[in-house]
C-alpha cells in the first residue's frame, strides 16, 4: 500500500537573533490511505511544527531545513511519482491547500470569524476552492452541516452562539468540504469535556470510513491515541522518540518516554496506583546536546547515551520486523529492555542530569 | 453549631426551571409530592463525607445558589442548592464539564463573587466579607489558586515581590521577610530559593509558574486552598508531579483542600471524595474509588465512559466499530426537572417534570435520580 | 541592579527597528539643541542688527542661517524656538499623561457611577471644538509667556489618552493577576498603582510621545495665527513673524526653511520614536513584523513556509559574494544536524 503522505527526514527551524530554534530534527513519518496516525508529544516537543511544516503553513522566521514531503494523491501526481510539497511554488501548494491536505486547527474559537455566519464562512471556504454555482455551494454548505452532525437551522447562527463542541464540528466540516485525502487534526478536542469528545472523534471515525480519507491526530493526550490511532507516533525536543501500533505502545513501549508518559495518566479502571509523571522539563531546542534529548529526565540514562544517533532502528524481538504487511514498530533507545517497563517509573536519576 | 444539612432540596414548585431572583430567596420547604418519592427511593441525604475521617470542618458550603442576569430578561441559574464541607487534611474534588458550576461555586466560596442564595460557613460561623478588613481576615483563612499559571502571576513583577506582598499583608509581625520567602520556595520545591527570587514570570516554565502560584496561596497561611483546575493547563508529563506537591502540602500543612477538575481520573487518583456536577447541581457524591467504580448517577456513568480508555475493544473510536455509537447530540442541561434529563437514557416524564434531591444509597454515598436502580448498569454492555 | 537595568536597556536598543533608532538620534539632537541652546547662540533673538548689509541677508560666517527683515539673527531665533518649543510641549506632555492616566484608570477600575461620571466628562471634553475654544481662551487669557499656551492646550489634550488608558485597564482589570492581587488581600489604591500601571507603561509612554507632538503642531499653529505671546521666540512665533514680513515673498528662505523644517523633523522624530515604543510593549508586535529576512531573502507572511535549500539555490553570484559579508550568513551556512557556531 503506497502511502499518501511520506514525511522523510524533515528538519524545521526557526531563525532566531539568539541562534536557530531546531524545532523538528530529521522526523521519518508515513500516513498510509484510511489511516489514523496519533502524533503524540507536549509542548514543545515539535508535533504541531511538524505538522504544519510539512504543509508549509509556518510563518517566518520558520524554515525548512532539511527532508522532503511526498504526497501521493491521484488527484495530483496523475499516476506517476509523488510530488514533494517542499518543492512546490506558491501555486501549486494552492492546489493542494484544502482539496488535497486540510486542517483543522486546535481552537475552533480562534479559527472561526466571529463576526461572519457560520454559512457565510462555509461558503467562502467553498467557492475558494471548488467551482461551484451558488446554489450548488449553498446545498454542498449544508450537506456538509449533516455530515458532521449540526441541525441546518444552524446555518445562520454567529460563532458564538454556538457551543464549543458546534464549532469544533464546524470546522471540521469546513476541512471536509473538498473531500481531501490527508486531513491533519491539531488537538481538535483538548478544549471540550470528554464526552463531547468522544462524540465528535467517533463521527470523525465513521466520515473517515466513509469518505475514505487518512487522519494524522496530533495531541497530548496519550491515552485517547491509544484508543483512537492505529499507529502512533512518539515526539520529544523536535525527535521522533518511539513509533509502532497502538497495541506495541500499550503493551510493549520501547522507550523510557513513553513509558513515562503511559506513567503520566492516571487510570480509571484497574487498580489505584502511585504514580509519578515525569521530573524535570523540555530541554532549550537552541542549544541541542549531542546524544538523545531525554536523558536529562531519562531513569536508565548512562554515559553512552550521548552518543546515540536518535535514527530509529526495530525494537528488538518485536514480531515481524521487517516483514511486509505488518507494521514496525520503532524506537530510537537502544538501550531499552523489557523490564524497564515493569520497573515503572525508578527513583534514580539519569547519569547525565 | 451547624443545623443538620439537607442536601439538594430542589425549589419546590419551580422544579429547577428557570428561577426568578426574587424566589430563590424565598425557598418554601419540599414538597409533599417528592416527600413521597424520597421515601420511595431513599431517606433525604443527610450525607455523610468521607472526608470528615481525616480531620473536622473547616469550611461548609450551606444551599449555595448564584443567579447570573444575562441581560434581556434571561438568568443563568449557574449553581443550585450546593452543599458540601470542606475538612482538614482532606481533598474533596468537584467534577464537572465546563459550564457545570463548579467554577463557580469555587469563587463563592473564595469570596469572589456573592451568593443568590444559601450561605458559606467557615468554622461554622458564617463569612462576612463585606468589608476590606473583613475580606481580609477571611483571605487568612481560604485562598484560592488560579488555573492558569501564565495569566495569574503579574508579568512585571519578580517571583519575590509576588511572594513578598502576600507575606506582608498577612504575617504583619514577620521580620524576616526574604526567610519566609525562602522556605516557601522550597515548600514547593523551586531550589535554590536564590535562583527563583529574581526571576521574572516570562523566564519560568509553567510548572514553575503554578508552583509560585501555590506558594504565593500559602503565604497566607490558610486553612483551605481551592485550587480550581490547577494542573490543566500544564503539561501532562508534570501533572502528577503538581498534584503530588500538593498532596503533600495538604497532609504537612493540614489543609483543606478543594480541588476541581474535568478529569474524573485524575480526582480518583488524589481526592478522598468526589462531587459530580452537572448544570449548577451535585448530582452525586460519595468517596472517589466508589464514585469512580461504581457510579450510580447516569450522567457520572457516562463521563467514566467516555473516558479514553485504550483496554476498551468495543469502542466507537476504533474504525471496526463505526456505526454502533449512540451519538448524544449538542444539548446543554436541561431548564425544567432534572438537568440531565434530556440526555439521559431513562428520562420519563417525571425526569423532566421534577428535579430530583440527592438519596442516600449509602452512609457517605448519594446520588440525585428517581430511577437509581436502572441506572446501575447502564454502560455495562460496553458500548460506549 | 544597575548592570542589569544597563543589559535590559541594551537589548532594547538591539531589538529597535531601525527608524525607531532614527527617531530617538532625531529626536535626542533636538533636545541636546535645546540644552546647550542657550550656551552656543551667538545672539539674542530680539537683538536687530542695523547694519545696512545685514538686513534680510543670506547666510554668511556673521550670521549662519542669515538674518530676517529686522536684522534678527535666524540661527538665534531657531535655537531659543527649539527650547521654548519643546519645554512647552513637554510640560504639555507630563501635565496631560498624568491626568489622562489619572482618569483612565480610576473610570475603568472604579467601574460603576464612577466610570460613568469621568466617561462623561471625558467625552464632554472630546467634543469641545478645539479651535474655537483654544482662540477664545487665548484672547481673553493675559499673554505672559508660554504659560497660557500650556494651560489651554492641557486642557484640551487629554481625553483622548484617557480613553485609551481606560480601555487598556479594562483589559488588564480582568486578567487573573489583578484577581490574584485582590485575593493576596492588596488594597485597592496599591493594585492600582503597582499592579495595573505598570503593566501599561509602553501604553502611557506612547500617549506621552503622541502628546508631545500635538503640543508641538497645535502651539506651533497658533503661534502662526498670532495668538500667542509675540514676544516669546518659539518656532511658531519666528514662522508668524515669517509670515507678517513676507519671507516667502521675498524668498528669503534661510528665514522660514530652518524654523519649518527643525518643527517638521521635531514631529518626523517623535512619530518614529513612537513605533519603537510600540514594539517594546507589546512583544508580539516584534514577532509579526510584516516580513521578516531568512537566508538574505524577505519573506512574507503569505508566503509558505521557505525551504532551505531552495532559497539558496535562488541567490546570484553576486548576492551570495554580498551576502556573505552579513552577521546572518554565519547562521546560514549551518547544515541541519551540525553544531551552531
Amino acid at each position: 500500500m503506497s502511502p499518501i503522505l511520506e514525511i522523510r527526514d524533515l528538519s524545521v527551524a526557526y531563525r532566531t537573533p539568539d541562534g536557530d530554534v531546531r524545532a523538528v530534527e530529521q522526523v521519518n513519518l508515513t500516513l498510509n490511505a484510511g489511516e489514523v496516525v496519533g502524533l503524540c508529544g507536549e509542548s514543545g516537543s515539535g508535533k504541531s511544527t511538524l505538522a504544519y511544516g510539512a504543509t508549509r503553513l509556518l510563518r517566518p522566521p520558520a524554515v525548512v531545513t532539511g527532508g522532503s514531503v511526498l504526497y501521493g494523491g491521484r488527484r495530483i501526481t496523475q499516476g506517476g511519482d509523488p510530488a514533494d510539497l517542499l518543492a512546490m511554488d506558491q501555486r501549486e501548494l494552492r492546489a493542494m491547500r484544502w482539496r488535497e491536505v486540510a486542517i483543522v486547527f486546535q481552537s475552533a474559537m480562534n479559527a472561526l470569524n466571529p463576526v461572519l455566519r457560520i454559512q457565510d464562512q462555509l461558503l467562502d471556504a467553498v467557492q475558494a476552492h471548488l467551482k461551484l454555482s451558488r446554489h450548488d455551494a449553498r446545498e454542498k454548505v449544508a450537506s456538509l452541516l449533516d455530515l458532521v452532525g449540526i441541525p441546518r437551522t444552524r446555518l445562520r447562527s454567529y460563532p458564538h452562539e454556538l457551543s464549543g463542541g458546534m464549532r469544533q464540528r464546524v470546522m471540521i466540516a469546513m476541512a471536509l468540504a473538498a473531500d481531501p485525502e490527508v486531513v491533519i487534526m491539531d488537538e481538535p478536542t483538548t478544549a471540550l469535556d470528554v464526552v463531547v469528545q468522544r462524540d465528535i472523534l467517533s463521527q470523525v471515525v465513521e466520515l473517515k470510513e466513509t469518505l475514505g480519507f487518512a487522519i494524522m491526530f496530533i495531541t497530548h493526550d496519550l491515552s485517547l491515541l491509544l484508543e483512537l490511532a492505529d499507529r502512533i507516533a512518539v515526539m520529544y525536543a523536535g525527535r521522533l522518540m518511539e513509533t509502532g501500533s497502538s497495541r506495541d505502545i500499550m503493551r510493549d513501549a520501547a522507550h523510557p518516554y513513553t513509558m513515562g508518559l503511559l506513567n503520566s495518566f492516571p487510570a480509571l479502571h484497574g487498580p489505584r496506583r502511585t504514580l509519578a509523571g515525569i521530573p524535570g522539563s523540555p530541554p532549550d531546542l537552541r542549544n541541542p546536546k549531542p546524544g538523545c534529548p531525554f536523558v536529562p529526565r531519562c531513569p536508565h540514562a548512562r554515559p553512552a547515551c550521548a552518543e546515540v544517533d536518535m535514527s530509529l532502528a526495530p525494537v528488538s524481538g518485536s514480531a515481524g520486523a521487517g516483514v511486509p504487511g505488518v507494521v514496525s514498530h520503532l524506537t530510537a533507545c537502544p538501550f531499552v529492555t523489557p523490564q524497564m517497563s515493569q520497573e515503572g517509573q525508578a527513583s534514580q536519576e539519569g547519569v547525565l542530569s | 453549631m451547624s443545623e443538620p444539612v439537607i442536601n439538594g432540596v430542589p425549589v419546590a414548585g419551580m422544579a429547577g426551571g428557570d428561577v426568578p431572583v426574587a424566589d430563590v430567596a424565598a425557598r418554601p420547604a419540599v414538597s409533599p409530592v417528592l416527600d413521597q418519592a424520597a421515601e420511595q427511593v431513599g431517606e433525604h441525604a443527610v450525607v455523610k463525607s468521607v472526608a470528615a475521617d481525616r480531620g473536622p470542618l473547616v469550611l461548609e458550603a450551606v444551599g449555595l445558589d448564584k443567579v447570573f442576569k444575562l441581560g434581556r430578561g434571561q438568568v443563568l441559574h449557574a449553581v443550585r442548592n450546593v452543599s458540601f464541607g470542606l475538612y482538614k487534611g482532606a481533598v474533596v474534588a468537584l467534577v464537572g464539564e465546563s459550564g457545570s458550576g463548579k467554577s463557580t461555586v469555587a469563587k463563592l466560596l473564595a469570596g469572589q463573587e456573592r451568593p443568590s442564595g444559601g450561605k458559606a460557613m467557615l468554622d461554622g460561623e458564617p463569612i462576612d466579607i463585606h468589608s476590606g478588613r473583613a475580606f481580609r481576615r477571611y483571605k487568612n483563612q481560604v485562598q484560592y489558586v488560579f488555573q492558569d499559571p501564565f495569566g495569574s502571576l503579574n508579568p512585571v513583577h519578580t517571583v519575590g515581590y509576588h511572594l513578598t506582598r502576600p507575606i506582608k499583608l498577612h504575617q504583619p509581625g514577620n521580620k524576616d521577610v526574604s526567610g519566609t520567602v525562602t522556605a516557601l520556595l522550597e515548600q514547593v520545591s523551586l531550589t535554590p530559593a536564590d535562583q527563583f527570587v529574581g526571576k521574572y514570570p516570562h523566564e519560568l516554565s509553567g510548572g514553575q509558574r503554578q508552583r509560585v502560584s501555590f506558594a504565593r496561596a500559602l503565604a497566607a497561611k490558610p486553612a483551605v486552598l481551592l485550587a480550581d483546575e490547577p494542573v490543566s493547563m500544564l503539561d501532562v508529563s508534570i501533572r502528577l508531579e503538581m498534584l503530588n506537591l500538593l498532596d503533600d502540602l495538604r497532609t504537612r500543612l493540614s489543609l483543606a483542600l478543594l480541588y476541581i477538575t474535568h478529569d474524573i481520573a485524575s480526582a480518583r487518583y488524589f481526592a478522598d471524595e468526589v462531587l459530580v456536577m452537572y448544570g449548577g447541581q451535585i448530582v452525586e457524591r460519595g468517596p472517589a474509588e466508589e464514585v469512580t467504580q461504581r457510579p450510580a448517577h447516569p450522567y457520572t456513568q457516562l463521563l467514566i465512559a467516555s473516558a479514553p480508555d485504550p483496554d476498551n475493544l468495543g469502542s466507537v473510536l476504533k474504525s471496526a466499530n463505526v456505526g454502533s455509537a449512540k451519538r448524544a447530540g449538542n444539548v446543554g442541561p436541561a431548564t425544567a426537572g432534572c438537568p440531565f434529563s434530556n440526555r439521559c437514557p431513562l428520562a420519563d416524564d417525571k425526569c423532566k417534570r421534577e428535579n430530583p434531591a440527592l438519596q442516600l444509597l449509602a452512609p457517605e454515598r448519594a446520588a440525585a435520580c428517581w430511577h437509581l436502580e436502572a441506572a446501575t448498569s447502564l454502560y455495562a454492555d460496553g458500548t460506549r | 541592579m544597575a548592570s542589569s537595568v544597563v543589559a535590559s536597556t541594551a537589548n532594547i536598543w538591539r531589538n529597535l527597528p531601525v527608524k525607531a533608532k532614527v527617531g530617538v538620534f532625531l529626536f535626542g539632537f533636538f533636545v541636546l539643541a535645546a540644552i546647550i541652546g542657550p550656551m552656543v547662540e551667538p545672539y539674542d533673538p530680539g537683538f536687530q542688527n542695523t547694519a545696512a548689509n545685514a538686513l534680510s541677508a543670506h547666510p554668511s560666517a556673521q550670521h549662519l542661517f542669515g538674518t530676517t527683515q529686522l536684522g534678527q539673527d535666524v540661527l538665534s531665533q531657531v535655537l531659543t524656538g527649539i527650547r521654548l518649543t519643546l519645554e512647552l510641549a513637554l510640560l504639555v506632555g507630563v501635565i496631560v499623561t498624568v491626568i489622562s492616566v489619572l482618569v483612565g484608570v480610576t473610570a475603568a477600575f472604579l467601574g460603576g457611577i464612577w466610570d460613568d461620571v469621568l466617561s462623561l466628562l471625558t467625552n464632554v471634553f472630546l467634543v469641545i471644538p478645539a479651535l474655537p475654544v483654544l482662540i477664545v481662551l487665548l484672547g481673553y487669557l493675559p499673554q505672559q509667556g508660554q504659560t497660557p499656551t500650556i494651560l489651554v492646550l492641557s486642557l484640551l489634550g487629554w481625553p483622548w489618552g484617557a480613553r485609551v488608558i481606560r480601555v487598556q485597564t479594562l483589559t488588564i482589570r480582568n486578567r487573573d493577576f489583578i484577581a490574584a492581587s485582590r485575593e493576596s488581600g492588596e488594597k485597592t489604591w496599591r493594585i492600582i498603582i503597582f499592579d495595573i500601571i505598570p503593566n501599561e507603561i509602553s501604553l502611557i509612554a506612547a500617549s506621552f510621545v503622541n502628546t508631545v507632538l500635538y503640543a508641538i503642531g497645535a502651539s506651533v499653529a497658533l503661534a502662526f495665527i498670532g495668538l500667542t505671546d509675540v514676544n516669546s521666540w518659539s518656532l511658531g512665533t519666528v514662522l508668524y513673524w515669517v509670515q507678517q514680513d513676507d519671507a516667502v515673498q521675498s524668498n528669503a528662505w534661510w528665514w522660514f526653511v530652518p524654523p519649518g523644517l527643525a518643527v517638521a523633523l521635531m514631529g518626523v522624530s517623535l512619530v518614529l520614536l513612537n513605533s519603537g515604543i510600540d514594539e517594546i510593549g507589546n512583544p508580539r508586535l516584534r514577532a509579526s513584523r510584516a516580513s521578516a529576512k531568512v537566508a538574505g531573502h524577505r519573506i512574507w507572511p503569505t508566503d509558505p513556509t521557505p525551504v532551505y535549500a531552495q532559497l539558496a539555490a535562488e541567490r546570484s553570484r553576486l548576492g551570495s559574494f554580498l551576502h556573505s559579508f552579513s552577521r546572518s550568513s554565519l547562521y546560514d551556512e549551518t547544515p541541519a544536524g551540525s553544531e551552531l557556531r
